[in-house]
């Protein structure tokens, strides 16, 4: 079977149009000056990206995604904004005056990124017609059998996140017991 | 043709499910609760003990004016209740009603599945707590916030419990693969799931967030009409989908004590109404939480519990491979 981007299939127009959505609303994220309409957009752009993985057929980080990062993250977000400050409308006072270090980062970051996707998987392509390639089972079996370590190497990471976060909010509250 | 007839029977299906299963759940409340405290509950709508009541309700709702206050947010504000109640919708979808291919769409990775969508389900909350511009309402939605992220881990563990007892993420595969002592071996578990997912609906005695004696109904204070009754009706469709949940993971779905896989849907539907009577019936019995109550029951008592029962499961699932 011959792959061409000259015929592309529903599935690969799917993945493009989710794919510019996913990013409009990204940017709309990034640019818009109404703090809980940034945090909004972001779900769709997560949401926009789980999609996409469910269009690479693995289905499994998809739900993941929606699980930890729109019902976790955005949630925490949402909760922070709430109990500093949230207003209804424009926060011009929120925007940083980094606006074009911000862009310069953001484009060599995705730049490094795009270039190391492309470079690692430009031949590989992902068979829609047979067995898929991205259940659980086969998610499960190449991260615990092939991927071990960094997978540890990385709950090491998340453990010293989480002492590093009870050490900080225990010393701001002894301090509060000495005044 | 014939796929895309089965395609949507399938969902027509669901859809009827979603609309009258939530009703049934609303009027069981009104009358179990009306009975617990000794009095009738409505008798007059429809004629045969006010069966219409809900439906007398929904009228009203509609024929209600639909403000949306001056200084909120308006877009946010009317997006709020339809993020609150699709997200049941597309749960309803991947629980199987008996065994085989009697689901509304086969889903491999199931369990995440239902609790993902669950959990945007409460961003409608957030959403509609936020964008009213009312300070009882924003208060509502802290609380609703505060309550998701503490219930969201126990609630996740006991799942996972479950799923490594089945060797499978799959609702089907799980239901399948129950055995009669999984109960008491998963009992624990079990009860973990249930409180944290009555906490995720925000159902009493975890009703922090709507406390009508502190903050007015929370971040729903400021809805009426058509609006305000989706959020009701989230809550209800909530319900039969954590009872439905709750009995394909721990109690064996179809699997009855006669009856064989014919009769399956039966014992689903069984043991969900059992489940969603318990619900009540709490709401009944027990007063509201306190919010530090709250907090430390899941952190201090869910949690663990959780985690002892993974580490039950994990060694007798060694010990009896």
């Amino acid at each position: 079977m011959s792959h061409g981007f000259l015929s592309p299939t529903g599935v690969e127009i799917a993945f493009v149009l989710v794919g510019v959505v996913t990013l409009g609303s990204a940017i709309v994220s990034v640019t818009t000056r109404r703090l809980v309409h940034a945090a909004l957009w972001l779900v769709v752009a997560l949401g926009g990206l789980a999609v996409e993985y469910l269009l690479l057929t693995a289905e499994f980080i998809a739900w993941v995604q929606v699980l930890i990062y729109i019902g976790s993250v955005v949630v925490l977000l949402l909760f922070g904004l709430m109990l500093t400050r949230a207003p209804i409308g424009r926060s011009p006072d929120a925007d940083s005056g980094n606006r074009g270090v911000a862009l310069g980062v953001a484009v060599a970051a995705a730049a490094a990124l795009v270039w190391v996707v492309v470079d690692a998987f430009r031949t590989t392509w992902i068979e829609l017609d047979g067995a898929s390639a991205g259940t659980t089972k086969a998610t499960g079996e190449s991260l615990f059998q092939h991927w071990v370590l960094p997978f540890e190497a990385l709950s090491v990471l998340l453990l010293a996140a989480l002492v590093g976060a009870i050490v900080l909010s225990r010393k701001r509250a002894a301090e509060g017991d000495e005044r | 043709m014939t796929d895309a007839l089965d395609v949507t029977l399938r969902l027509l299906a669901v859809l009827v499910a979603f609309l009258v299963l939530p009703l049934v759940v609303g009027q069981t409340e009104h009358k179990v609760m009306a009975h617990m405290q000794g009095r009738l509950g409505p008798m007059y709508a429809g004629g045969f003990h006010g069966w219409a009541q809900l439906v007398a309700d929904g009228v009203k709702f509609v024929q209600k004016e639909d403000v949306v206050p001056a200084g909120a947010d308006r877009r946010v504000f009317q997006l709020a209740p339809a993020v609150a109640l699709l997200p049941y919708l597309l749960v309803l979808l991947v629980i199987p009603l008996g065994p085989g291919d009697a689901v509304g769409q086969a889903v491999d990775a199931g369990i995440f599945f239902a609790l993902a969508v669950m959990g945007v389900g409460v961003l409608g909350s957030l959403m509609a707590g936020w964008a009213s511009a009312n300070k009882f309402s924003l208060l509502g939605g802290l609380r609703t916030a505060a309550q998701l992220l503490s219930y969201e881990l126990p609630m996740l563990l006991a799942a996972a419990s479950v799923a490594m007892a089945a060797g499978t993420v799959s609702l089907t595969g799980i239901a399948d693969a129950f055995e009669w002592w999984w109960l008491p071996w998963q009992i624990v578990g079990a009860i973990v799931f249930f409180v944290a997912g009555l906490a995720e609906l925000q159902r009493p005695p975890f009703d922090m967030p709507v406390a009508d004696s502190e903050i007015i109904f929370g971040a729903y204070t400021e809805y009426t009409g058509l609006r305000f009754a989706f959020f009701l009706l989230a809550e209800y469709a909530g319900i039969v989908v954590l009872c439905g949940l709750t009995t394909v993971l721990f109690l064996g779905g179809w699997q009855g004590p006669f009856g064989g896989d014919g009769l399956g849907w039966f014992w689903t539907l069984l043991k969900t109404a059992v489940l969603a009577f318990v619900v009540i019936w709490l709401r009944v019995t027990y007063p509201r939480l306190r919010e530090d109550q709250l907090q430390k029951l899941s952190w201090t008592f869910l949690v663990p519990l959780a985690l002892a029962q993974i580490a039950l499961t994990g060694v007798v699932k060694v010990v009896i491979p």
